[in-house]
C-alpha cells in the first residue's frame, strides 16, 4: 500500500494531510472568492501556535498554567497601543511584544513556580486576570470595548502583511517553525530536565538539578512564543479587546492541548482544529438536528463534550491515532506471522 | 588514618517535642561501607533525609569533605558528590530506563541549558549511562519504559542512577526493600563489587546483607547512635543485642 | 476625610469580605480535603441566586426564596458531585480543571435555557429595604447589615462545626492529611459528598444574598470565582480560618482601594496622573497583595499543619 512505502502510518498521514490542507487554504479561498475559510484557518493556526507553546510547559513540564491567554493579549496590545499612537512599524511593535511577554513571564513565573499544585493553577489565573482588569480600566485604550487597529504592522518593505494571503503564510510558516523549535527543545538536555521534573521533581533535585531555574526558563520561553502569536493575532483581527485574556480563553487553550494529546508534537494543532470546528459548527448542527434556535445553547453541548473527553478519552486525538496505528501493526503482524 | 568523608556532629531534629534525630554523631571514612541499622522508628529515614538535604536539621552540623553542608539544598549536595538512592523507588516512570540514568549523568556535566541537540543521541550521556546499567546488570532493559520494570529491577535502577553520578559518597536507603532472597543476593553481589571503590552509607534491615557488606556498623535506636563498630563488635555488644538483635543467641 | 463615606465604604468592604468568605470557605475545603480543583464553584453561586430569584418571584417572599433555594442548591451540588466530581478524585488536577470548566458551560447554558439571557431581579421585602441611622449623619442600608449579620452567623456556625463536632474533626484531619482519614475508618465517599454539598450551599447562599443588589445573572460566577481563588491562596488552602481572614482583608482592600487610592496618589502625584493610574492600580491591588504575600509565604497565611 501507499503508506507502507513511506512508513508513515495513520498518525503520520493524518498530520501530513492536515498540513497540506492548511497550505492550500489561500488557494481555495481565492478560487472560491470566499475569505471565510482563510479567516478560520488563520485563527486556527494562531491558536495552534499558542497551544504549542502551552504544551511545552503543560504537556511536557506538567505546569498547569491557567493564564496563558494573557500572552496573546500582551502581544496583541503591544501591536495595538503603538498603533493607537500611529506607530505601525514592526520594528517597534515586535520587540515590544516579545520583551513584555518575556518580562511578564519572568516576574510572574518567579512567584508562581515557588508554589505547587492547586496554588500554581490559581495563581497563574489570577495574574492574567490582573492585567485583564488593568487594561479594562484604562479608558484611553478602549477599556472593555476594545481597540481597533487601523493598519497592520509595517515590516519595512520585507513583505506586506496587509495582504491576507501574505499574513496567512507568515502565520503558517511561523507555526511550522515554532513546532520544529519546540520539537528540538523537548528532546534536548533541557527538555529532558523539564520532563524529568514533571515526572518526579524530588528525584530530579536529588540528582542535582535546580529544577526551579529550568522550569522558569521553560515558562519564559512558552510565554514569549505565545506573545509572538499575539502579535499575529492582533494583526489578523484588527480589533483587540481585554476579553482575549479572560481566564476562560486560557481554559480553551488548555482544552486544545489536552484534546490534541498532551506532550505530543502536533497534538495542539489537532486540538485547536477540533476546537474551532466545534465552535463554528456545533451551533448550526444543533439548529439542524434539533430545532431552529437550539443553536444558541451550543455551549451546553460543548461543555458536555469537554466532560466526556476528560472522563473517557485518554491521550486525546494523538493517542487515538497512535492506538489505531498499533492496531494496524498488530494486524499486520498477525497476517504475516 | 583513613580520611573522614562525612562527619555528622550532634545532629538534632524534633517533631512536636519528640526527637527523631537525637544528637547523632557519626563519621564515614573514605572507602568504607558503613551500615546504619536499627528497629523501625529509630529515625533512619529522618537521618538520611537530613544528610541528603531534603530536610533541614534543627541543630548540629554535617560536614562533607571538610566543608559544612548542613543547610545546603539537595541539588547542591548532589553536585558536590553526594548521591542518594530511595527506599521507595523514586524514578521518572514515563521515561525509559536509560533516560533516567542519563539524567543522573547529565546533572553532573555542566548546566542543562542546551536546547538543540537530542539528548538521547548524546554519547556523553548514553555511554556512562550504559556503563552504570551494566554495573547493576540492567543493560538489557535500557530501552524499556521504566514503569514496566519489576520491583527488583526498579531497585537496581535506583542504584544505577546513584552510580551514574560518579559520586564520592553513596547514601543508600534500604536498597533491598521488598526483595526476595534471590534478588537480595544479587543486590549484595552488586554492592560487594563496589567495595573499596565507592564509599557508602547503607541503611538496611536485611541483616545477612549488612554483615556481609559492612566494614563498620552504627546502631540507631530512638534517634540515638548506641554503638558503632565492626560487625564482630556489634554482634557481641550486649546493649545492641538487647535493643535490636534480640536476646537469643545469634 | 468624610467620616460618613469612610464608614459606608468600610461596611461595603466588610460585606464583600463576608460574601467572599462564604464562597471561599466551601471551596478551600474542597481543595484541601479532596484535592479537587473546582472551577464550577462560581456557577453554584449563580445557581443559588437564580433559584432564590425564581422562587421569590413565584411566592412573592424573599425569605421563602432563600429558605427553599438553599436545599435546592445543595441538591444540585449533590448531583454534580455524584455524577461528575466523584469520577475524578483519582485523576490529576488537569482533568479536574477541564471537567469543571465544562461544567461551568453546562450550568451557565442550562440557566440560560431555563431562565433566559437576561437576569432576574430579586425584590426585597419592605422590612429589608430602607436605612438606619445609628449615628448622626451615618446612614446604613438595612440589607447590608442583614448580609453582614448572616455572614458572621454562618462563620460562627462553621467555626462551631469545625472545632466542636466529630464531623469537624474529620474535616480538619482531612485538610491536614487526607490519606490518614481513610486509614482511620472514616467513610471517605460520604465525607467528600457532604463537604461538596456544604460548599455548594454556602456558595448558593452568597449568590442569594447578593442577588437583590446585583440581579441574578448568567455568568455572575465567572468573575467572582477568581477573587475567591485569590482569597483561598492567600488564606492557605484547606484552612477556614485562613479563608475568613483573607476574605476580610481582600474585601476591605479591594473596596477601600477603589475608593481612596486616587486620593492617596494625589498626595505625591499630580491630580491628572493620579486619576489615570488609580483605577488601573486599584483593579490590580488584590493581585499585587497576593503576589507580595506569596513571595513571603508560598503556602499562604494559615496553611493547615502538615502542608
Amino acid at each position: 500500500m501507499f503508506d507502507q512505502l513511506t512508513g508513515l502510518g495513520i498518525k503520520g498521514w493524518f498530520t501530513v494531510l492536515t498540513l497540506i490542507a492548511l497550505a492550500l487554504v489561500p488557494a481555495y479561498a481565492s478560487y472560491t472568492d470566499n475569505a471565510f475559510y482563510l479567516d478560520i484557518a488563520m485563527r486556527l493556526i494562531i491558536l495552534a501556535m499558542a497551544a504549542v507553546s502551552l504544551n511545552l510547559i503543560l504537556g511536557n513540564g506538567g505546569m498547569i498554567s491557567f493564564g496563558h491567554a494573557g500572552y496573546l493579549g500582551i502581544g496583541s496590545y503591544a501591536v495595538g497601543i503603538p498603533a493607537y499612537y500611529e506607530f505601525y512599524e514592526g520594528i517597534y511593535q515586535i520587540p515590544l511584544a516579545i520583551g513584555l511577554s518575556a518580562l511578564f513571564a519572568l516576574i510572574t513565573g518567579f512567584i508562581c513556580l515557588r508554589t505547587k499544585g492547586v496554588n500554581f493553577i490559581m495563581i497563574t489565573m489570577a495574574f492574567t486576570q490582573m492585567i485583564f482588569f488593568a487594561i479594562v480600566s484604562i479608558e484611553e485604550y478602549g477599556g472593555d470595548d476594545g481597540l481597533v487597529i487601523e493598519a497592520r504592522s509595517e515590516l519595512g518593505g520585507l513583505m506586506d502583511i496587509e495582504d491576507d494571503t501574505t499574513l496567512y503564510f507568515v502565520c503558517f510558516i511561523s507555526l511550522l517553525a515554532v513546532i520544529y523549535l519546540v520539537h528540538r527543545m523537548v528532546n534536548s538536555r533541557f527538555g529532558m530536565v523539564i520532563k524529568g521534573a514533571k515526572g518526579n521533581e524530588r528525584r530530579m533535585q536529588s540528582l542535582g538539578f535546580n529544577t526551579f531555574k529550568y522550569q522558569l526558563a521553560a515558562y519564559v520561553i512558552a510565554g514569549t512564543i505565545c506573545g509572538y502569536a499575539g502579535i499575529l493575532l492582533g494583526n489578523f483581527t484588527g480589533f483587540i479587546s481585554p476579553e482575549m485574556m479572560d481566564w476562560t480563553r486560557s481554559g480553551e487553550l488548555i482544552f486544545m492541548v489536552v484534546l490534541g494529546g498532551t506532550g505530543s508534537l502536533f497534538g495542539p494543532l489537532f486540538g485547536a482544529g477540533a476546537f474551532i470546528l466545534l465552535e463554528e459548527y456545533l451551533s448550526p448542527l444543533l439548529d439542524f438536528v434539533l430545532f431552529k434556535g437550539a443553536g444558541t445553547y451550543w455551549q451546553f453541548l460543548f461543555g458536555l463534550i469537554l466532560i466526556l473527553v476528560v472522563l473517557f478519552v485518554k491521550g486525546g486525538i494523538t493517542g487515538l491515532l497512535e492506538r489505531l496505528d498499533e492496531l494496524r501493526n498488530r494486524r499486520k503482524e498477525n497476517l504475516d506471522g | 588514618m583513613a580520611e573522614v568523608l562525612l562527619k555528622v556532629s550532634d545532629l538534632y531534629k524534633s517533631y512536636g517535642g519528640v526527637a527523631a534525630t537525637d544528637h547523632i554523631n557519626l563519621e564515614i571514612l573514605r572507602g568504607e561501607i558503613h551500615a546504619v541499622i536499627g528497629p523501625n522508628g529509630a529515625g533512619k529515614t529522618t537521618l538520611i533525609s537530613q544528610l541528603a538535604g531534603e530536610q533541614m536539621p534543627d541543630g548540629g552540623r554535617v560536614e562533607f569533605q571538610g566543608h559544612e553542608i548542613t543547610h545546603l539544598p539537595a541539588h547542591t549536595r548532589a553536585m558536590q558528590g553526594l548521591a542518594r538512592s530511595f527506599q521507595i523507588t523514586s524514578i521518572v516512570h514515563d521515561l525509559r530506563v536509560i533516560d533516567n540514568v542519563a539524567l543522573s549523568v547529565q546533572a553532573q556535566i555542566g548546566h542543562s541549558f542546551h536546547f538543540w541537540k537530542p539528548a538521547r543521541a548524546d554519547i556523553a550521556l548514553t555511554e556512562p549511562a550504559m556503563e552504570a546499567l551494566r554495573r547493576v546488570g540492567l543493560e538489557d532493559r535500557a530501552a524499556e519504559v521504566s514503569r514496566n520494570l519489576s520491583h527488583g529491577e526498579h531497585r537496581q535502577l535506583e542504584i544505577a542512577m546513584a552510580l551514574a553520578a560518579n559520586p564520592t559518597l553513596l547514601l543508600l536507603d534500604e536498597p533491598m526493600a521488598g526483595m526476595g532472597t534471590e534478588e537480595s543476593a544479587r543486590m549484595v553481589e552488586i554492592l560487594s563489587s563496589l567495595k573499596g571503590e565507592k564509599t557508602m552509607l547503607l541503611i538496611e534491615h536485611d541483616m545477612d546483607a549488612v554483615f556481609a557488606l559492612a566494614d563498620r556498623i552504627s546502631v540507631l535506636v530512638y534517634g540515638r547512635v548506641i554503638a558503632t563498630g565492626t560487625p564482630e563488635e556489634i554482634k557481641g555488644n550486649d546493649e545492641v543485642r538487647k535493643a535490636y538483635l534480640g536476646d537469643e543467641d545469634s | 476625610m468624610d467620616l460618613t463615606l469612610l464608614i459606608a465604604q468600610l461596611l461595603n468592604g466588610l460585606q464583600l469580605g463576608i460574601l467572599l468568605f462564604l464562597l471561599a470557605s466551601g471551596l478551600t475545603l474542597i481543595f484541601g480535603i479532596m484535592d479537587f480543583v473546582n472551577l464550577a464553584h462560581g456557577s453554584l453561586y449563580m445557581v443559588g441566586a437564580f433559584f432564590c430569584a425564581a422562587i421569590t418571584q413565584l411566592t412573592g417572599s424573599f425569605v421563602i426564596g432563600v429558605v427553599l433555594a438553599l436545599p435546592a442548591t445543595g441538591l444540585v451540588g449533590l448531583a454534580v458531585e455524584l455524577i461528575v466530581v466523584r469520577q475524578l478524585y483519582q485523576r490529576d488536577h488537569l482533568d479536574h480543571v477541564l471537567a469543571t470548566f465544562g461544567l461551568i458551560l453546562v450550568l451557565d447554558t442550562a440557566a440560560h435555557m431555563i431562565w433566559g439571557p437576561d437576569g432576574i431581579v430579586v425584590p426585597l421585602p419592605d422590612w429589608l429595604e430602607g436605612r438606619v441611622e445609628p449615628f448622626e449623619g451615618v446612614v446604613i442600608p438595612v440589607y447590608r447589615l442583614a448580609i453582614i449579620s448572616v455572614g458572621l452567623g454562618v462563620a460562627a456556625g462553621l467555626y462551631g462545626i469545625v472545632t466542636k463536632t466529630r464531623l469537624g474533626m474529620r474535616i480538619r484531619a482531612g485538610a491536614s492529611n487526607r490519606n490518614m482519614i481513610g486509614a482511620l475508618g472514616v467513610d471517605i465517599n460520604l465525607l467528600f459528598t457532604l463537604v461538596f454539598a456544604m460548599g455548594a450551599v454556602l456558595a448558593g447562599l452568597a449568590g442569594m444574598m447578593i442577588a437583590p443588589i446585583t440581579e441574578a445573572s448568567i455568568g455572575m460566577g465567572n468573575s467572582i470565582i477568581i477573587v475567591t481563588f485569590v482569597v483561598i491562596v492567600i488564606g492557605g488552602i484547606g484552612s477556614i480560618k485562613g479563608a475568613f481572614v483573607a476574605a476580610l482583608i481582600v474585601g476591605l482592600i479591594d473596596t477601600m482601594g477603589r475608593s481612596y487610592l486616587d486620593d492617596l496618589f494625589k498626595i505625591f502625584m499630580t491630580d491628572q496622573n493620579a486619576e489615570t493610574s488609580a483605577p488601573a492600580i486599584s483593579a490590580m491591588l488584590i493581585y499585587i497583595l497576593m503576589a507580595v504575600i506569596l513571595a513571603a509565604r508560598p503556602q499562604g497565611l494559615f496553611p493547615p499543619k502538615g502542608r
